[in-house]
């Protein structure tokens, strides 16, 4: 079984701060981790192919130094990687992405699976997982709590339903977008370090792929952000005084004059 | 070509779009910003940075696109039981004004056995619903859904397209933007028509909810969003004259065996945080698990549900239908009481639609406080054991 995880690079999200005074954002963001979702991803692919044997590819769009953290999957046991770099990548949105990432996963050959994380910490869209699905041609699953079984053409999980926790499957190859509720990831241990540094380690560019650099990056990118701005919330909040028990019968006042 | 472009008359090399770029891509020489072509994503955030705006993200290379045939603002109409789910009618709502202003007509799109089951629908003020049979037993609704809407859209060519961003829709709108090579904007809190340019502004937590974004879709149609069940309010729109059903056929989909199979089984269960009118919320000011339980008490006696933030989630202390916030449910109750609630814009995202707040925290400077009506500065154990001891006291 070959399993593909998408990782992405987010910045570290505790570095994000706003100035006082200006309300502009401030971030030392050299800083950057793997998408805490796709950490488990990485893990869920892992567990999958110790179990079951296969190869576990990790591939990522980004800037050039995202391959520490594809190192990073290496050494927590992923046996290849890919790294889609490339000015003309550079300022995707979610749709220029997907068909970024769907090139590369065409390239690197046949799958069974494609991993990846819920949603990004950065963005929050969650749609990249369905939007690469669509450019695949293949079916998708959303918030997968639990693998259940890969057997027979298909792909058995326990996911989040509208109505609550489901059954659900999927004819393989499929992609599935794991929640953080999947597993625990593990730490990468020192035999894993080691093969990290001589694991198949691939850069691809506009070039190397099968895409119109038209529609990649900022270029191929339907959507633009024309504004960005500090959300003020500006009311006149009413601070209740007194000691605890009537500060308690105030709010408990305000209690009955909602409901009455 | 594409790129990062500085205004030199602009530029006083100040270094605030040094110390914001999360690429290392910048740095001053010769008293001006420069950027490194190599390292610099595009991501924008050097440009809202910027004290004397002399940062510009330019974009070349738009598609033609005769945007005038693209009309009409649709609505995904989710179905849920016999009736529909309750964020189709606020969608509805948020549509309905939208149409207005672009003079166009709003529609909805959603899958029944009958026209008669649309009447909550053109109640709600749809000019059009485009109905189409369910699909057969067994298959999932999703990519039926996904193959109606997209194929719809290319052959009636909608201006705008809105879903609610509820597990289906969320799963639903990527997959059916990417199919119309068109772009899509995850949770809207804002929907508002541009004057200027009849473009439909989206307006969503951005960064890490640091930041409001405003995004638009130029050049490519049609414009898709997903709204968070709770945020915009649903107003009774009224029939309006003229209003109809038209039936659609259902799409071309490929067979079963090679896309998706289903055993779906799902129960209703869990915290009914989305309807309820008094939720009682509970963050990591609480301070340890066990003053979990003096919140569960209070809603008990309250008739209230229990809803948290994100923090208490990952510690295992209440499961994720607890959740309230941009990666949980949105809520919009009566009344909503917090404690140990800091405010950080994610869980703020999620609480908009209250119409009464009351915070308690012990830190007079934090964020919840802002955005609620009443506030009590103080240790959250004591008020609730004051509160608790109070409603017992009167049942007794």
């Amino acid at each position: 079984m070959r399993i593909v995880v998408c990782i992405k690079q987010v910045p570290s999200t505790n570095e994000v701060r706003l100035d006082p005074e200006t309300h502009t954002i401030l971030r030392d963001g050299r800083q950057s981790v793997v998408n805490p979702f796709d950490a488990h991803a990485i893990e869920e692919a892992v567990r999958w192919k110790e179990a079951r044997g296969g190869s576990v590819l990790a591939v990522s769009m980004g800037i050039p130094a995202v391959e520490e953290l594809l190192r990073d999957a290496l050494a927590r046991g992923a046996d290849e990687a890919v790294l889609l770099t490339d000015r003309a990548f550079a300022g995707a949105d979610t749709l220029a992405t997907s068909r970024t990432l769907a090139a590369g996963i065409r390239r690197a050959g046949p799958f069974d699976l494609i991993l990846c994380g819920k949603m990004a910490v950065d963005g929050d869209t969650a749609q990249i997982g369905p939007e690469l699905a669509e450019q695949l041609g293949i079916p998708h699953l959303t918030d997968v709590d639990a693998i259940l079984s890969v057997e027979e053409g298909r792909v058995t999980v326990s996911r989040r339903g509208e109505n609550g926790p489901e059954t659900a499957q999927a004819a393989l190859p499929a992609l599935l977008t794991l929640t953080r509720e999947i597993n625990v990831p593990r730490m990468p241990d020192l035999t894993g370090v080691r093969r990290s540094l001589t694991a198949p380690f691939v850069r691809w560019g506009a070039d190397d792929l099968d895409v119109d650099p038209a529609r990649c990056g900022l270029k191929g990118s339907p959507t633009q952000v024309v504004r960005t701005f500090v959300p003020r919330r500006e009311r006149e909040t009413v601070f209740l005084e007194g000691a605890p028990a009537q500060q308690a019968a105030q709010m408990l006042e305000i209690v009955r004059e909602v409901l009455s | 070509m594409s790129g990062l472009r500085i205004d030199a008359e602009k530029c006083v090399g100040c270094g605030a779009c040094v110390s914001a770029c999360p690429s290392g891509a910048l740095k001053i020489t010769d008293g001006l910003a420069a950027a490194d072509a190599g390292a610099c994503v595009l991501c924008g955030i050097c440009v809202d940075t910027c004290p004397t705006g002399a940062i510009a993200v330019e974009k070349e290379g738009a598609q033609d696109l005769d945007l005038s045939a693209w009309r009409d603002v649709w609505v995904f109409a989710q179905r849920e039981g016999d009736g529909f789910h309750p964020v189709t009618f606020e969608l509805l709502t948020q549509g309905r004004q939208l149409a207005d202003q672009l003079g166009q007509r709003l529609c909805a799109v959603t899958v029944g056995e009958g026209p008669e089951e649309c009447a909550p629908l053109l109640d709600a003020g749809c000019d059009l619903v485009y109905l189409c049979p369910p699909p057969e037993e067994g298959r999932r609704l999703e990519p039926f859904c996904a193959g109606l809407v997209a194929g719809l859209a290319e052959e009636r060519r909608p201006g705008a397209v809105l879903f609610g961003a509820t597990p289906l829709g969320r799963s639903l709108a990527p997959r059916v933007a990417a199919r119309l090579g068109t772009g899509l904007t995850a949770d809207c809190t804002q929907l508002d028509v541009d004057r200027e340019t009849g473009l439909l502004r989206q307006t969503r937590p951005a960064f890490g909810g640091n930041l409001m974004a405003t995004i638009v879709c130029p050049h490519h149609r049609p414009q898709m969003a997903t709204v968070r069940p709770g945020v915009f309010p649903a107003l009774a729109g009224g029939r309006r004259p003229g209003a109809r059903v038209e039936a659609v056929e259902p799409p071309v989909l490929p067979p079963p065996a090679t896309w998706e199979l289903t055993a779906a089984r799902a129960a209703r269960e869990g915290a009914g945080l989305p309807g309820a009118e008094v939720i009682v919320s509970v963050g990591r000011g609480i301070g340890v698990r066990k003053n979990v339980k003096l919140v569960e008490r209070l809603a008990q006696l309250l008739g209230a549900e229990v809803g948290c933030s994100r923090p208490l989630v990952e510690a295992g202390w209440l499961s994720y239908d607890h959740q309230i916030g941009q990666t949980g449910v949105s809520v919009s109750p009566k009344l909503l009481i917090t404690f140990g609630i800091s405010g950080a814009i994610q869980h703020l995202a999620g609480i908009a639609g209250a119409e009464r707040i009351v915070a308690v925290n012990s830190d007079p400077d934090a964020p919840i406080f802002a955005q609620a009506h009443e506030a009590v500065v103080g240790d959250c154990v004591e008020i609730l054991e004051e509160m608790i001891r109070a409603l017992e006291g009167r049942a007794d």
